[in-house]
C-alpha cells in the first residue's frame, strides 16, 4: 500500500509542478517585457499584489471569477471528450440574450422567474452548440470551425435582433440600445460582506455547485466514466461499448448548457438587461482558464480568480504610469506556458513511471532468478 | 546469415534498435569490418551499409514501388529512368522480381516485404537487419522469402534475422545466437541442434505447448452467423465488399480457430460481432437473442468477452490508471457500477484481485496501463473479460507479443473456460497456436470462409495452402506430407 501512497503523491507534485512552472516562467518574461520598456518589474508586480488584496477589489474579483469559472467549466467539459468548443463565447451571449428577452416578456413570482431565465438560457446554449455536435457526427464537419462560424452567426442575430422596435428599446438619456429590463423578481440575491467593497453576486453559488456538479458526473458515474473514455481513447471507448456518436452531441449539449450560465450572473446580478454593452469574449477567456486549471473543477477555480485578479489590477497598472496591456501579456505568456508546461510534465511523468515500473519489475525478476538457480 | 533468437520481450528488437542507430547503448561496443563504430541516429547506421528491415512495413500506399524506393534517397538516382534502371538491376540480380512502377497498396504482403529489402539495398546496405520478416506470411511465401536471403548471402551480404520460429531458423541461418532477459544464453550451429534444445535454451525451461487434452464441445449452439455480408469504403473511398456470405456455428465449450492472412476480413468479422461495425446482410445469434444490429454495450453484456488484436487501440486506456482500465467496457456491470453511479472501491479491489489472479506484474494498480509491458497489459485484458463470465469469448491474437510464460497462462485460461462451456472464436497468425486450441478450424480469404480442417491431424503447411486460396473446402491431411519437427 505504501508505494501507492508514493505513486500518487508523485502524481500530485507533477499535477503542480506544471502550473507553477508556467506561472513563474510568465513572471520572467513579463518582467523582462517590463524592463525592455524601461520599467521596473518588482514595483508593478507589488502595485498589484496591494491593490489585488484591498476588500473592494476582493469582490470585484470574486464576481469576476464567478463568470470565468462558468466559462471554464464550458469548455472543460469539451476538452474532457477532446472537443474544441471554441464557441462558449456565441453560445452564451446567444443564451444570456434570448434568457433577457423572455425574462423580460414576463413577470413572474421569483421563484418561477429565475428558473425560467436560467433554464431558457441553459436551452439556448445547449442547442446552438448541439448544432455543432450534430454537424460533427452527421457531416464529420471539424467542431473548431463549426463554433467559431456559429459564434460570427450568433453575433449577427443577436445584431439584428437587438435593436429598437425589434426586441429592444433605445434608451433616451445614455443612447445605448438594450432588451426591457427584468422584472425585480427577476433578480439574483446578492450579499454584502462589507458595505464600502459593495455586494457579492449570489450567483457564485450555482457556479460553486456546477463545479462540484461537474466534478461528481465525470468521477462518480458511469456517464462521466464513458465520456472520459472517449476523450482518451476514441476507439477503446467504441470497443468498450459506448456510442461514440451520440457521446459527442450529449457532451456538446451539457457543454453548450453551462455555456448558457456564463452570462447569468451579469444577467441577474448586474446588468439586469441586455445591452450593446454586454460582455463579449469571455469564451475565449474560458478556453485559456480551462487550460491553466487542467480541466479539474478546484483548478478551474484557481485560473479563474488568478485571471480575475490580472483584469482588476491591470486598471491599477494604468493608473500608476504603466502600460496595462502588459496585463494581456502577462495573460498571453502564462497560456502558452501552460501549454508546454503541461506537455512536458506529462511526457516526463509518463516516461518516469515507465523507467521505475520496468525497474521494480526488473528487480523482482532478479530475484526470481536467483531463487532459481538456487533452488537448482 | 546469422540468426538472433529469442522469446517476445527477450531484448532481441532492443538489440536491433541500437544495431540500426535507434537507441545507443550504456556500454559496449559494435564493430563492422574490423572497424569500431558508433551510431547516433540511422542515418549512421546506412552510411555504414547497415538497413533494417521493419516488422512493420515503413511503405507509403499511395505511392508506386519506385516512388517509395527513391523516397528520402532522391540524391542516389534520381527519380526517374536511372532510379528505375538501378532498381530493376537490383531485383534482377536477387530475384527479387520487383515491378517498379506498381501502386504499394496493390501489392501483397510478401511483395510489400521485397519493395523494403530492395529499399535498404537501393541505399547500398551489406548488412540487413530483418525484425520478425516471417511473422506476416505463410509458409510458402516463407520459403520465398528464404530463397531471395540465400540469394543475398551468395552476393556476399551480411544478414542478421531476427525470429522466435525456430523450424525456420534452424533450415536457414549459418549460425544462431540465442538471448533470453537481455543476455546472450548461447550460440548454437544450426547443422547439430534440434529445434528442441534451442527451444529450451530460449526459454529455459520446458517448452509450454498449445496442445488441448479432452474435447468439450456440446451440441447446444451459442453462437450462429448466418449469410453474414459487410462493406465498406476503402482507402479510395470505393465501396468493397469485405465480408461475403459469411457463415458459422459456435457451440458451448467449443474453440473455433480462424485462419488467414491478416486483412482477409477477420477484423471486419471481429466488428461485426462486437457491434462496432452495422452488417448489410446477415443474422447473428448469440444464446438464442438476435444481436445482429444490437449496440456493442448490449453485447457486452449479454456476455461477450473481448481480447482485441490491437490492444493499444481498443483494449486500453494507456493514460489511465489499472483500475480505470479494469472499468472499460464493464462499466455497466459489477462491481464497477450500482446503478448509474461508479463504484471505484469495488473496481479497485476487484483489479488488486486479477493482479494477482492472472500474474499481471506491475507494482500497483494506479499505475498507467502504458507503463506494462504487453504481456502484462493483455494478461489484464484477458483477466478483465474473464472476470465477467463470458459466454462467448472473441479472442484476437491473445499471445501476440506475449512472453511463453504469459503465453501459456492464457491457454490455460481459454482451456479451462471452454471446458465450462465457454465458446471461443480464436483469431491468429500463429499457426500453431491454432491448430494447438481449436475444435475446429475455418479459413478466411478475401472476407470469405473458404475452407475448413480438422486440427487434429492438419499440418501448418496444408493450411498456409488454403490461407493463400490455393485449395478450399474440407482439407484432408495427406500423409506425404512432412511432419512438424517440433
Amino acid at each position: 500500500m505504501k508505494k501507492f501512497a508514493k505513486i500518487d503523491k508523485e502524481r500530485l507534485l507533477l499535477g503542480l509542478a506544471a502550473p507553477v512552472l508556467a506561472l513563474v516562467a510568465a513572471f520572467l518574461v513579463t518582467s523582462l517585457v517590463l524592463l525592455a520598456t524601461g520599467k521596473q518589474p518588482f514595483n508593478a508586480f507589488q502595485i498589484m499584489g496591494s491593490y489585488g488584496v484591498k476588500s473592494d477589489s476582493q469582490v470585484y474579483i470574486l464576481n469576476k471569477a464567478t463568470t470565468y469559472y462558468l466559462a471554464g467549466l464550458a469548455v472543460a467539459v469539451g476538452f474532457r471528450m477532446n472537443l474544441f468548443n471554441i464557441g462558449v463565447d456565441g453560445q452564451y451571449r446567444l443564451a444570456a440574450f434570448v434568457a433577457a428577452v423572455v425574462g423580460g416578456m414576463v413577470s413572474l413570482p421569483s421563484f418561477l422567474e429565475l428558473p425560467l431565465i436560467i433554464i431558457v438560457a441553459m436551452l439556448v446554449g445547449a442547442a446552438w452548440a448541439g448544432l455543432a455536435g450534430l454537424l460533427k457526427v452527421g457531416r464529420g464537419v471539424s467542431e473548431v470551425i463549426a463554433t467559431i462560424m456559429l459564434n460570427s452567426i450568433a453575433t449577427a442575430i443577436i445584431g439584428y435582433l437587438l435593436q429598437p422596435g425589434r426586441l429592444a428599446h433605445l434608451d433616451a438619456n445614455t443612447n445605448s440600445v438594450h432588451t426591457t429590463v427584468l422584472p425585480k423578481s427577476g433578480w439574483f440575491f446578492t450579499f454584502t460582506t462589507n458595505p464600502a467593497a459593495g455586494p457579492i453576486q449570489g450567483f457564485i453559488v450555482i457556479a460553486a455547485l456546477a463545479g462540484v456538479g461537474y466534478w461528481f458526473v465525470l468521477n462518480r458515474t458511469r456517464f462521466g466514466f464513458d465520456l472520459r473514455t472517449v476523450g482518451q481513447s476514441e476507439s477503446a471507448a467504441q470497443a468498450s461499448g459506448v456510442n461514440v456518436k451520440r457521446m459527442v452531441v450529449t457532451s456538446m449539449l451539457i457543454s453548450g448548457a453551462v455555456a448558457g450560465l456564463v452570462g447569468m450572473p451579469t444577467l441577474l446580478n448586474e446588468s439586469h438587461q441586455y445591452a450593446t454593452d454586454f460582455p463579449t469574449g469571455i469564451g475565449f477567456t474560458g478556453i485559456a482558464i480551462a487550460l491553466l486549471g487542467r480541466n479539474h473543477p478546484a483548478g478551474i477555480a484557481l485560473g479563474a480568480l488568478l485571471w480575475a485578479f490580472l483584469d482588476r489590477t491591470s486598471n491599477w497598472l494604468e493608473f500608476n504610469g504603466y502600460d496595462k496591456e502588459i496585463v494581456g501579456v502577462m495573460q498571453g505568456v502564462i497560456v502558452l506556458c501552460v501549454v508546454i508546461a503541461y506537455e512536458l510534465v506529462r511526457r516526463y511523468g509518463l516516461g518516469r513511471q515507465q523507467r521505475r515500473v520496468g525497474e521494480e519489475l526488473a528487480a523482482a525478476a532478479r530475484k526470481n532468478t536467483v531463487k532459481e538457480e538456487v533452488t537448482a | 546469415m546469422h540468426a538472433l533468437v529469442g522469446e517476445n520481450g527477450a531484448g532481441k528488437s532492443t538489440l536491433m534498435k541500437i544495431l540500426y542507430g535507434m537507441q545507443k547503448p550504456d556500454e559496449g561496443t559494435i564493430t563492422i569490418d574490423g572497424e569500431q563504430v558508433t551510431f547516433n541516429h540511422p542515418g549512421d547506421a546506412i552510411a555504414r551499409g547497415v538497413g533494417m528491415v521493419h516488422q512493420h512495413f515503413m511503405l507509403a500506399d499511395n505511392l508506386t514501388v519506385l516512388e517509395n524506393v527513391v523516397l528520402g534517397s532522391e540524391k542516389l538516382h534520381g527519380i526517374g529512368g536511372k532510379a528505375r534502371a538501378k532498381i530493376l538491376e537490383i531485383s534482377d540480380s536477387y530475384g527479387l522480381g520487383v515491378r517498379p512502377d506498381v501502386l504499394v497498396e496493390d501489392l501483397g504482403v510478401a511483395d510489400r516485404q521485397r519493395v523494403e529489402i530492395l529499399k535498404v539495398l537501393y541505399r547500398g546496405a551489406r548488412t540487413l537487419i530483418l525484425d520478425e520478416p516471417t511473422a506476416v506470411l505463410v509458409p510458402q511465401e516463407v520459403e520465398a522469402l528464404f530463397d531471395n536471403l540465400r540469394g543475398l548471402k551468395a552476393e556476399g551480404l551480411t544478414v542478421i534475422f531476427i525470429s522466435h520460429k525456430l523450424g525456420e531458423v534452424l533450415s536457414v541461418a549459418d549460425e544462431i545466437t540465442v538471448i533470453r532477459r537481455g543476455t546472450t544464453v548461447g550460440c548454437a550451429d544450426p547443422k547439430t541442434t534440434t529445434s528442441k534444445q534451442l527451444a529450451e535454451l530460449m526459454v529455459g525451461s520446458e517448452l509450454p505447448s498449445p496442445e488441448t487434452r479432452e474435447s468439450t464441445v456440446t451440441d447446444i449452439p451459442l453462437l450462429t452467423v448466418e449469410g453474414l455480408r459487410l462493406t465498406a469504403p476503402d482507402a479510395d473511398g470505393i465501396e468493397r465488399t469485405v465480408l461475403d456470405d459469411i457463415a458459422f456455428t459456435i457451440h458451448k465449450g467449443e474453440v473455433l480457430g480462424l485462419a488467414g492472412v491478416e486483412g482477409n476480413g477477420q477484423a471486419e468479422l471481429v466488428e461485426a460481432i462486437m457491434g462496432m461495425r452495422d452488417p448489410d446482410a446477415g443474422v447473428i445469434t448469440l444464446d438464442g437473442a438476435d444481436i445482429s444490429h444490437a449496440p456493442t454495450r448490449r453485447r457486452r453484456e449479454s456476455g461477450i468477452g473481448y481480447v482485441p488484436e490491437d490492444r493499444h487501440r481498443h483494449g486500453l486506456l494507456l493514460e489511465a490508471p489499472l483500475w480505470e482500465n479494469r472499468i472499460l467496457g464493464h462499466v455497466t456491470e459489477k462491481p464497477n457500477s450500482k446503478g448509474a453511479l461508479l463504484d471505484p472501491n469495488a473496481a479497485r479491489k476487484d483489479t488488486e484481485r486479477i493482479v494477482a489472479e492472472y500474474d499481471v506484474r506491475t507494482p500497483g494498480i494506479d499505475v498507467t496501463a502504458a507503463s506494462l509491458s504487453g504481456g502484462n497489459q493483455q494478461k489484464l485484458i484477458v483477466g478483465r473479460e474473464m472476470s465477467h463470465h463470458p459466454k462467448l469469448l472473441i479472442a484476437a491474437h491473445p499471445t501476440r507479443g506475449v512472453d511463453v510464460g504469459a503465453q501459456s497462462q492464457i491457454w490455460d485460461q481459454i482451456r479451462e473456460a471452454r471446458r465450462e462451456g465457454l465458446a471461443v472464436l480464436l483469431i491468429s497468425a500463429d499457426l500453431d497456436e491454432l491448430i494447438g486450441l481449436s475444435d475446429t478450424l475455418r479459413v478466411m480469404y478475401r472476407g470469405r470462409l473458404v475452407a475448413d480442417a480438422d486440427p487434429a491431424t492438419i499440418t501448418p503447411e496444408e493450411l498456409g495452402s488454403a490461407m493463400t486460396g490455393a485449395a478450399s473446402g474440407h482439407l484432408e491431411h495427406s500423409t506425404a506430407a512432412g511432419g512438424e519437427d517440433e
